[in-house]
Formats: C-alpha cells, sequence, structure tokens
C-alpha cells in the first residue's frame, strides 16, 4: 500500500509540480513555438507507467492470493448475516454469539458465511480482509488475530435501514481465557434469574437493534409496556401480548405482525433454549 | 488572416438576427429542432438537476456533521439514493454531451444542425419524461436502495423500485438516441476539409462517448426491466429464493456503469483539450495520440466491470484477469494528462477563467486517476472497497474532473451560448470558492476511508467525526462556490458586455461564425484547410462568416 501511495505521491508532485511550472513560466508572453509531438518522449511516458501498473498489479495479486486462501489449521466459525446482525457458531464448542467473535489469539479463524435475507459484508479492517456474504450461498473470509485486543467489524454492503449499526467486535484473547470463555458459554445457565437472564440475551442477541425499551419506534415497535395489553396487528385484528403472544413473535416473528411495522425480523427458532425463552419474556414483562 | 487573432479589435455589437431571436414565443422552442435551442433545454435541464442533486448532498454531509439530529435512518439512505440517482442520471450523464455536446457538435463540425434534427428533440422530450417519472418515484416512493439498485434488497425493499428502475429505462433512451444522433452527424456531414483528424478533441471524445452509449445503454435497459419483472411477476432471475443469482445482477448493471463513468469522463476530456489548446494558444500536444486515447479507453472500458466486484464472491480468477485490465484504462488517462502537460510547455499561456478551470481539472483529476491505483489492485481493494475512500475517488474524478471541466466549458462557450461575456473577476472567486471547497470535502474522505469509515453508514464511531464535521463544513465553501458561478452567469445575462465572435482566441470553427450564432450556424458552409489547433488558420472575427 505505501509502494502505491509513494508512487501516486510522486507522479502527483511532478505533474503538478510542471503544470504549475510551465503556467507560471509561460504565462507572461511567450513567442516560442512548443513541440506538436515528440515520440521518444511519448514512448517513454507511455512504457514507464505501463511496467509500473503490471508491478503493482503482481503486488496486489500476491496478496490477493494470501488473502483468499486460509491456512489449513485455521479454526472454522459459522456466520450468519441477517437485518441486521451478526449470528456466529462455533461448531466444536457448540457456542453462540451475536456481534460478537471471541478467538484465541496465534490461531487462524476462518468464517464460513451465508446471509438469511440480503446481502451482506463482512469487513475485519484491522485485519484487511473482506468479503460479501450472500443469501442461497456459502463465501469465506479469514484472518489471524495476531495481538490480544478488541477490533471492530463491519457491514459494508448497504442493506437496508440500521445497515450503519450491523457491526460488532472481535476480541482477541490469550487460549487460557478463550478456554474460559467456552466453558462459561457452552454450558447452559442455570443460575442466572430469568428477567437478568432476559436482559443478558436482549442485548447478546442485538434485540435493542429494532426494538427500543423506553417507548421509542424503532425498526420493531418499542417493548416498554406492551406486556398484558392489546396490540394492533397489520391485518386488522388485535391481540393480548400474553407469554404464548411473546413466545410466538419471537420464534415466527410472521406469524402477527404489529400495524406500521414491516416483517422484517428473523425467527429465533433453534435458536434459544427454553429457559432463555422465559428469561426474555420475563425480561419484557417486566418492562413497564 | 495569415496571423492568429487574440480578440476582436473592433467594439462589438450582437448580430441582428441570431438563434435566439431567429423565432419566438413558447412553441418555437418547445418544438425546435435546432440543435442550439435544444442544447440550451438541455443545459437548462441539467443544471437545475444538479442544482437538486448538490441541495440532497448538502442534507446528506449536514446529517453526518451530527448524526440522528436532523433526520432519521430511513430518511438518510433515501437522501443518499435520491443524490446518486440525480446526480447520475438526470445530471452527469446527460450533462456535457446533451448540452455542450449537443451546441457545439455541428458548430465545431461545421454542420447546419444534427443529422437526426427531429430524432434529438424527442431525445430531449424522452430525458424530460424520465426526469419526471424519477423525480415523482423518489419523492412520494421514497426509494431507499442507492443508485445501484442492488438485488435481492431492491427486490425486497417496500419502496417504489419499479418506477424508478424504469425512470433509468427511459432515459437510457435518451442517451442511446443522442449517441446515434452524434455518430451518424460526424460521418456524414462534414464539410469539404474536415477529415477525421481535422476534427477537434472535442469531437473525437463525443465520438468515443457516443459509441459507449449505444453499446453499453441497452444492456442496463435490459437489466433494469429483468429487475422490474421479477419484482411485478416474480420471475426468479436474481433473489436467491426464486432460483435466481443476486450476483448476476451485479455483472450486469456494472457491464453498463463502468462503461458509463466514460461517459461521464470522457466528453470532459474533451472540453479540457479545446481550453488548453486554446489558452495555451498552441495545438494540442500529441494530438492524434490524445484522439485516439479517448477511443482506447472508451474500448478498454468495457472489458473492466468485475473490478467492482473483487469481494462480491464472483471467482478469484475473474478477479485477477478484472483487476489486470484494469490497469491498461490508467495508460491512455496517464498519456493524456502527460499529453496537456506537455502543451502547456512553450505555450502562450492566458490564465482566463475557462483556463483556471481547466488546470484545476488537471490538479484534481490526476488525484481522481492516482488514487485508483490502489483501488485496481487486489490486495489493496479488499481493504478499501466500500468506505469512504471510494467515496472520494469518485467525486474526484466526478466532482473534481467532470464537474470542474463541465463549469470550464461553461464559461468558454458562454459567450458563444449567449452573445455576452461574464465578470472574470467574480467568476475565478468562484472557482478558488469551488477548489477549496471541494478539496476540503472531499480529500478528507480518503482519510476517513484509510481509517476505516464504511460508506453509506448514517451513524459513525466517534473518532470519525472531527474528519466529518471538517468535510461538511467544506461542502458548505463548495455550495457557495457554486452560487458564486450562478451568479456570474445570471448577472451575464442581464447586463454582460456583448461578445464578439471570438473572444477568447479559438481556433476551432464555433468561433468563425457570430455570437450567438444565426439559425444555420454558418452563412457559407465552412471549408477546412487546416488542422484543428492550426493557429496560422485560425477563424477570423468576422461576425456570421465562415473561415475560408
Amino acid at each position: 500500500m505505501n509502494f502505491i501511495n509513494v508512487l501516486s505521491a510522486f507522479f502527483w508532485v511532478l505533474i503538478t509540480g510542471l503544470i504549475v511550472y510551465f503556467t507560471w513560466r509561460y504565462s507572461k508572453g511567450n513567442k516560442e513555438v512548443g513541440p506538436a509531438h515528440n515520440t521518444p518522449l511519448e514512448i517513454t511516458w507511455t512504457v514507464i507507467p505501463t511496467i509500473l501498473v503490471v508491478a503493482i498489479f503482481a503486488w496486489g495479486f500476491k496478496t490477493y492470493m494470501s488473502l483468499s486462501r486460509a491456512p489449513g489449521d485455521a479454526m472454522d466459525i459459522y456466520v450468519t448475516g441477517q437485518k441486521w446482525s451478526w449470528s456466529f457458531e462455533y461448531p466444536q464448542y457448540g457456542v453462540r454469539t451475536t456481534n460478537e467473535l471471541v478467538v484465541p489469539v496465534g490461531k487462524p479463524v476462518r468464517l464460513v458465511m451465508h446471509s438469511s435475507d440480503v446481502i451482506h459484508s463482512m469487513w475485519l479492517p484491522a485485519f484487511r480482509n473482506k468479503m460479501d456474504v450472500l443469501p442461497g450461498r456459502t463465501t469465506t473470509v479469514w484472518f489471524e488475530p495476531g495481538e490480544e485486543g478488541t477490533y471492530r467489524f463491519y457491514c459494508t454492503e448497504y442493506c437496508g435501514d440500521s445497515h450503519w449499526n450491523m457491526k460488532g467486535h472481535v476480541k482477541v484473547v490469550s487460549s487460557e481465557a478463550f478456554q474460559a470463555w467456552v466453558e462459561e458459554n457452552s454450558k447452559e445457565d442455570t443460575t442466572t434469574p430469568l428477567p437478568e437472564l432476559g436482559a443478558k440475551l436482549f442485548q447478546s442477541k442485538a434485540c435493542f437493534t429494532c426494538h427500543s425499551t423506553d417507548g421509542t419506534p424503532g425498526i420493531g415497535p418499542s417493548l416498554k409496556g406492551v406486556f398484558g395489553h392489546s396490540v394492533d396487528l397489520a391485518d386488522g385484528t388485535s391481540v393480548v401480548a400474553d407469554e404464548e403472544y411473546v413466545r410466538e413473535s419471537i420464534l415466527q416473528p410472521g406469524a402477527k405482525v404489529v400495524k406500521g411495522f414491516a416483517p422484517t425480523m428473523p425467527s429465533f427458532q433453534g435458536q434459544l433454549s427454553e429457559r432463555e425463552l422465559n428469561g426474555l419474556i420475563e425480561y419484557i414483562k417486566s418492562l413497564k | 488572416m495569415s496571423t492568429a487573432p487574440d480578440i476582436a479589435t473592433h467594439a462589438p455589437s450582437l448580430p441582428k438576427e441570431h438563434y435566439l431571436n431567429a423565432t419566438r414565443g413558447f412553441k418555437s422552442w418547445a418544438l425546435t429542432v435546432d440543435h442550439k435551442r435544444i442544447g440550451v433545454m438541455y443545459l437548462v435541464s441539467v443544471l437545475t438537476f444538479f442544482l437538486v442533486g448538490g441541495l440532497l448532498a448538502l442534507l446528506v454531509r449536514l446529517e453526518l456533521l451530527s448524526p440522528g439530529g436532523m433526520f432519521e435512518q430511513k430518511t438518510y439512505n433515501q437522501l443518499f439514493t435520491m443524490h446518486g440517482v440525480v446526480m447520475t442520471f438526470l445530471f452527469i450523464i446527460p450533462s456535457i454531451p446533451a448540452s455542450l455536446g449537443n451546441f457545439f457538435l455541428p458548430l465545431q463540425l461545421g454542420a447546419k444542425d444534427v443529422a437526426f434534427p427531429k430524432l434529438n428533440l424527442l431525445s430531449f422530450y424522452i430525458y424530460v419524461l424520465g426526469a419526471l417519472m424519477a423525480i415523482v418515484a423518489m419523492v412520494v416512493g421514497a426509494v431507499d436502495t442507492g443508485w445501484t439498485f442492488y438485488t435481492p434488497y431492491s427486490l425486497t425493499t417496500n419502496t417504489a423500485v419499479v418506477i424508478t428502475v424504469l425512470a433509468a429505462f427511459v432515459l437510457g433512451f435518451s442517451s442511446i438516441l443522442t449517441g446515434l444522433n452524434f455518430i451518424v452527424t460526424m460521418h456524414k456531414l462534414r464539410p469539404p476539409g474536415m477529415t477525421w483528424f481535422r476534427m477537434p478533441l472535442f469531437l473525437w471524445a463525443l465520438y468515443a462517448t457516443s459509441v459507449i452509449q449505444i453499446l453499453a445503454t441497452p444492456v442496463l435497459g435490459i437489466t433494469l426491466l429483468l429487475l422490474a419483472a421479477e419484482r411485478l411477476f416474480g420471475v426468479g432471475i436474481f433473489d436467491p429464493a426464486l432460483g435466481g443469482d443476486p450476483v448476476l445482477f451485479q455483472h450486469f448493471f456494472w457491464f453498463y456503469s463502468h462503461p458509463a463513468v466514460y461517459v461521464m469522463i470522457v466528453p470532459a476530456f474533451g472540453v479540457v483539450s479545446e481550453l488548453i489548446a486554446t489558452f495555451s494558444r498552441r495545438e494540442v500536444f500529441g494530438y492524434k495520440v490524445v484522439a485516439l486515447s479517448s477511443v482506447a479507453i472508451a474500448i478498454i472500458g468495457f472489458f473492466v466491470w468485475g473490478h467492482h466486484m473483487f469481494v462480491s464472491g464472483q471467482s478469484e480468477f475473474a478477479g485477477t484477469v478484472f483487476s489486470f485490465l484494469t490497469f491498461f484504462v490508467a495508460i491512455p488517462t496517464a498519456v493524456k494528462i502527460f499529453n496537456w502537460t506537455a502543451t502547456l510547455y512553450k505555450g502562450d499561456i492566458q490564465l482566463r477563467t475557462p483556463m483556471i478551470y481547466a488546470l484545476i481539472f488537471l490538479l484534481q483529476f490526476t488525484i481522481g486517476g492516482l488514487t485508483g491505483l490502489p483501488l485496481a489492485s487486489l490486495g489493496t481493494n479488499v481493504a478499501l472497497h466500500d468506505t469512504y475512500y471510494v467515496v472520494a475517488h469518485f467525486h474526484y474524478v466526478m466532482m473534481g474532473g467532470v464537474v470542474f471541466a463541465f463549469v470550464g466549458g461553461l464559461y468558454y462557450w458562454w459567450p458563444k451560448i449567449t452573445g455576452r461575456m461574464f465578470n472574470e473577476k467574480l467568476a475565478n472567486i468562484g472557482a478558488a470558492l469551488m477548489f477549496v471547497g471541494f478539496n476540503a470535502t472531499f480529500f478528507t474522505q480518503f482519510l476517513l476511508g484509510f481509517k476505516g469509515m464504511p460508506r453509506r453508514y448514517f451513524d459513525y464511531d466517534p473518532e470519525f467525526h472531527t474528519l466529518h464535521a471538517f468535510s461538511s463544513v467544506g461542502s458548505w465553501i463548495l455550495g457557495l462556490g457554486f452560487l458564486v458561478a450562478l451568479i456570474t452567469l445570471v448577472q451575464s445575462l442581464r447586463k454582460g458586455a456583448i461578445a464578439p465572435a471570438n473572444p477568447w482566441g479559438g481556433t476551432t470553427l464555433e468561433w468563425a461564425t457570430s455570437s450567438p450564432p444565426p439559425a444555420h450556424n454558418f452563412i457559407d458552409t465552412p471549408t477546412v484547410t487546416a488542422g484543428p489547433y492550426d493557429r496560422s488558420h485560425a477563424p477570423t472575427a468576422t461576425a456570421g462568416r465562415a473561415a475560408a
């Protein structure tokens, strides 16, 4: 990159310098007549840039190949992009996360990605790699977490209303810390009180991206004070928001859509345990 | 006349009869087949849409100054979509070719009109129809797809995508018909002695542009029809849920839209060649190379569309081939810049307003061109794709390049179009404001891209705020520059000095006729005996008569 930038800066300074110099030198009246062409000069300034751009191409190609090919020992993580959050699943460990990727330092990671709706793009700026995430296809992108720390990732293919908010973090941790994290997250949480568990899930599953808890409508309806009250639906009927309605809305969001909102919510079928569902119901109950 | 005339020495007066007063009344304009009047109507239209697109851009920048303060995310997405659609389809594609091209192609060629004057009027009305459709669809239908209409998002969004793409489809026909008209005109209506290599470089540029318009636009038309068919009838072409392929849309779309950027920039190359030749008082260095490089760019431009898609999921092999070919567009472009620079060498440079625009074009377009290298290179593209770096690169080429050339060309030909000179001091103040404002707005965006700011984002991480604020303030200075330019032109119309036939000392044929030209351009058919920039054969300032 620096090579191209330095080269570009050199040519810009050269061309600008000549333009400014000629303009200054020849704007005070000049009776000499400049040449109409000069074949050796023209061949030179055609051939030299040609050689340079082929060199840039070759270098870019080499980098691209290493960006495209993950090493054989890479850890695979499955990724689902959906409007407007990222879900990750660690196949060896049975762990799922949303908008947060935790990986051990020094171990290459390969993301195996697909989209459940429109095209998204996984961009990891700190690791200089990016790949579109498509519905109906699998694409991959890999990176090597060299140093511990927190790095951002973004969606970089425009995907609608909250495109800008479809982002998260890669946490690169020591391998011991990673093992501990896996331990903690792979077993079912049976101790946290239900409303607290629900509040945690509301964050980690990125429900907050579309549903506010303070009454302001977002992509989806706000959940403040909904529970126990009647809700007007898009089909003109209405329903009382009880436990069964909340549960159905999480697992089959298209079944009863609230009036004034588009049916864009993805289904969370298979992604939540019974206890976690109850946690969310309890949490939503608590939003008065 | 054996020496080059500089500025007419006798006090000029408007010719008694010219194209503006030959006939009168609304109908004489609405039903005109005069390429000059059609050119003026296009000029007014594209400048109006430029104003609309520019105001939308200011709103986009205003939102980014304090995200969430003024607009909701949905509104922001609609704003940048409208800005993109208006600027691309209603302004920049027709800008130079349809307005200045229509007006000056026959004049520079030495012809009475274009080959098919009625078709020319039809193109204009098709353009107006498409423009109205686009505006209505976007204002009423709140389209939020971005100007690129990527599937499957554009198939699923609940907005007026169908009417908007049909508008672009209609606008495409205007573009095709204009291109066709121009090509036939240049083949069939050249006067005695006007050989291909005696044509001004602006005409070569229009020729190359027309070829692209004819060959590429139908592909966009078909693509947009398929998109409309899929939305209306559920035909599965692009939506994977129906068995389609969303990346296919990107291939189709860029097969047109990449060559389309040459529809935008190549006419600007032509304008700049004219300006540099006239105001350096000499022939363009390597005339034939500059002429043929426009054609080379037009041809190579057809084989590089995949460079928009390096991370789209297209094969690595395809990406590699497209990257390699892309670098070969850089060569004829670089050669042009070298030739223009060499034209300044030992010239007799007149720093008049149009020339100042041409020089600013050179500086800014060179940045636009060089910043294309990291985007063409595979390894760096992966990091920069879909960031503000791309936004900055694109605007350096389109705004810093095309728009500055367009405004320079407008000032250059303004006396010929209107018969009036303008206040150059005021015009130069406008140019300085535009230069400062443009670079403040967009150079900042290269830095934003480098630092990791993705494009089409309604809100951003706090560390980007300073640069975003800087860019927004830059956009106000840029807007002020355009306002000063507008004032200059309005003031010129009201009380500008009467323009002589050849106020700048130009050598091409449009300067051989009066300002404004008579309805049929030339009183006698011109006979051409020398190259376009041969100063020993320059047109005299004799109003209304063609150079022998």
